[in-house]
């Protein structure tokens, strides 16, 4: 075999992902070490996160130096990170799969009978399908912004009934926003794939358009779709500033309603780089690297379960078919 | 669609079914403006108060003393992400090429299989993942270095995965044909491949841009903050950019504050949005996922 030092170039060069992948999983994990060790697994259901006294002397507990009173539990972050996501899965999915419907089916019918009367009309379908995908490009931090300046405000008149606006109702709704696009595009995509045939046959059995969508098109379709909200799910998981600007930075406290302000383990992490830089015996920036480490391995498993469903790999029944 | 024409000569089930169509497509088109308002709104409301915002002195001060502006974080944003992208364009160009070129087997399979975890890794726990190893572990302290780092390893995965795509579009009789003539691999990537494909690497490297522009949680644990101008040095030396001006500057108590995040926020917006928009007029509906 000879030696082509351009294909080795270029391999050494796309070795370097694998090679900071695993650096961040080998540091994050070896730096959490000595906090997972310390913390064991009560870490994953303690609720109370509690530095300690970060200005007395560091106390001694099993042989780990820490503040005195230092305590790391992470459940309400992981709550409220799962609830959070979950709500903005329940408000994303009838949004998305309504819009991508209808810019798939609808818009083409209504653009190609407005035409017939306004010749110079502009594409339509076009752009509504770049501004859904341009939702997903807005910077998280501007979403927040919005969520200060227009959500929040809205939510304390109108909804909230303790007037508060920062919470969870809030960053549902933000997250919900944030990934739509992802759910919309992965199906408008998909219901453009179907084969003309499965839509001509329904219609020829007397279906009239909006069952040749629902009852022949989306059952096709059902598999991707499951895909684009898992790959949203993961999107929201980690999803950071937006949150946390409009969270309301609940600590300690698991959410009782839609308004308790709430912590994501992503929004937490960025809350607490002050706290954590002041603490001598940096027990508390290991774990934050052992919180941050869960939230990789939750965003890799949901990550992987998007990728083997989109794959079909897990999609038994249309592959007997 | 025609179908609700002649109603009466229907039975009762029929109207039920068309009825329900009727309603089915109604929600179906509140959903499409569901999506769709908030952008306009968000857009909207960042436009209007960020032009009002605008002024010589925003690019002229820096976020210290009275009449402040933006001119350090504008330079921050400006020189992390010219850096970030000396850094992820030879790396993700070239990783993309390999991925393309010579990545048919199952070492390219786990390449690409890691590259789109690390896409799918939250920025936050890339960006403490810096802090641990750069800001603490080597001592660089908040700095440029670190930061532009950070948001490499963040555009490096699109880049490789969007170049491959791009160099998978150019038809192979045209490596076949350079490589009769003689050429070797990389006069056949360089001269060849590359340029056909060029539009489309393009693209993905302005994706990058909009995506380091936009980015603020890694940017918290490396780039730190500073009221001062780039110092001009690369470690040991926080530096200020837009997003965070936006984060901060909005709970403060003063308007003058307020006016600065919406005037951040509209640059922001500005710059990731031309350059999204930009890219998708000119490339006609290629999708990059």
């Amino acid at each position: 075999m000879t030696i082509r030092p351009f294909r080795l170039l270029v391999l050494c060069i796309s070795l370097l992902i694998p090679a900071a992948l695993c650096a961040v999983v080998l540091f994050l994990a070896g730096y959490a070490g000595q906090a997972i060790s310390f913390n064991g697994l009560h870490f994953l259901w303690d609720e109370t996160w509690n530095l300690g006294d970060l200005y007395s002397d560091p106390v001694t507990v099993n042989g780990y130096t820490l503040p005195m009173g230092a305590e790391y539990g992470v459940l309400a972050f992981i709550v409220g990170t799962l609830s959070s996501s979950g709500l903005a899965i329940l408000i994303a999915v009838p949004l998305s799969v309504g819009a991508a419907i209808f810019l798939a089916e609808a818009v083409p019918v209504l653009e190609s009978r407005a035409r017939q009367k306004l010749s110079w009309l502009p594409p339509i379908r076009p752009v509504l399908a770049m501004l859904v995908e341009l939702v997903a490009v807005v910077p998280s931090v501007v979403f927040g912004l919005w969520g200060i300046a227009v959500l929040v405000p809205f939510i304390g008149h109108y909804i909230s009934p303790t007037g508060n606006g920062y919470g969870l109702l809030a960053t549902a709704i933000v997250l919900a926003l944030m990934i739509t696009p992802i759910i919309a595009s992965t199906l408008y995509d998909a219901l453009l794939q179907v084969p003309k045939e499965n839509r001509e046959s329904a219609f020829a059995l007397g279906s009239t358009h909006f069952e040749v969508v629902s009852k022949a098109m989306m059952p096709m379709v059902r598999s991707t779709l499951a895909g684009g909200i898992v790959l949203a799910l993961g999107r929201a998981l980690g999803e950071t500033m937006a949150v946390l600007m409009v969270s309301g930075g609940g600590l300690n406290m698991l959410p009782t309603s839609l308004f308790s302000p709430i912590s994501t383990i992503a929004s937490f992490i960025v809350s607490q780089l002050d706290s954590a830089e002041s603490d001598p015996t940096s027990m508390s920036v290991k774990a934050l690297a052992e919180i941050a480490f869960v939230l990789f391995v939750i965003t890799l498993a949901v990550n992987i379960a998007a990728k083997l469903l989109s794959s079909g790999a897990l999609n038994v029944r249309s592959r007997k078919a | 669609m025609s179908a609700v024409a002649k109603l009466e000569s229907r039975s009762a089930q029929e109207v039920r079914r068309v009825a329900l169509s009727v309603a089915g497509w109604g929600l179906c088109a509140l959903a499409l403006l569901g999506v769709i308002f908030p952008l306009l709104d968000i857009v909207g409301v960042v436009a209007g108060h960020g032009i009002a915002a605008l002024s010589f002195e925003l690019f002229t001060q820096t976020t210290t003393g009275p009449a402040n502006g933006l001119a350090n974080a504008i330079e921050g944003t400006f020189v992390i992400t010219l850096f970030a992208m000396l850094i992820a364009v030879p790396v993700g160009v070239g990783a993309g090429i390999h991925l393309s070129e010579y990545g048919k087997n199952r070492l390219g399979s786990a390449i690409r299989f890691m590259s789109d975890t690390l896409t799918g890794t939250p920025s936050i726990v890339l960006g403490y993942f810096s802090y641990i190893v750069f800001i603490t572990a080597l001592g660089w302290g908040f700095s440029l270095l670190a930061a532009a780092i950070t948001i490499a390893i963040l555009i490096i995965p699109y880049l490789a995965r969007i170049t491959e795509l791009a160099l998978q579009q150019v038809p192979n009789p045209m490596r076949e044909a350079a490589y009769a003539l003689g050429a070797t691999d990389g006069v056949v990537v360089f001269k060849v491949v590359l340029p056909a494909a060029s539009g489309a690497v393009i693209t993905g490297g302005l994706l990058g841009l909009a995506i380091s522009v936009g980015e603020t949680a890694p940017l918290i644990y490396t780039a730190g903050w500073s009221d001062q101008m780039w110092t001009g040095r690369f470690t040991q030396s926080p530096l200020a950019y837009l997003t965070y001006v936006i984060w901060t500057f909005i709970n403060q108590p003063d308007e003058h504050s307020h006016q600065l995040a919406y005037a951040a926020a509209f640059l922001v917006m500005l710059v990731v949005l031309a350059i999204n928009v930009g890219v998708r007029l000119m490339v006609k509906r290629t999708k990059f996922s």
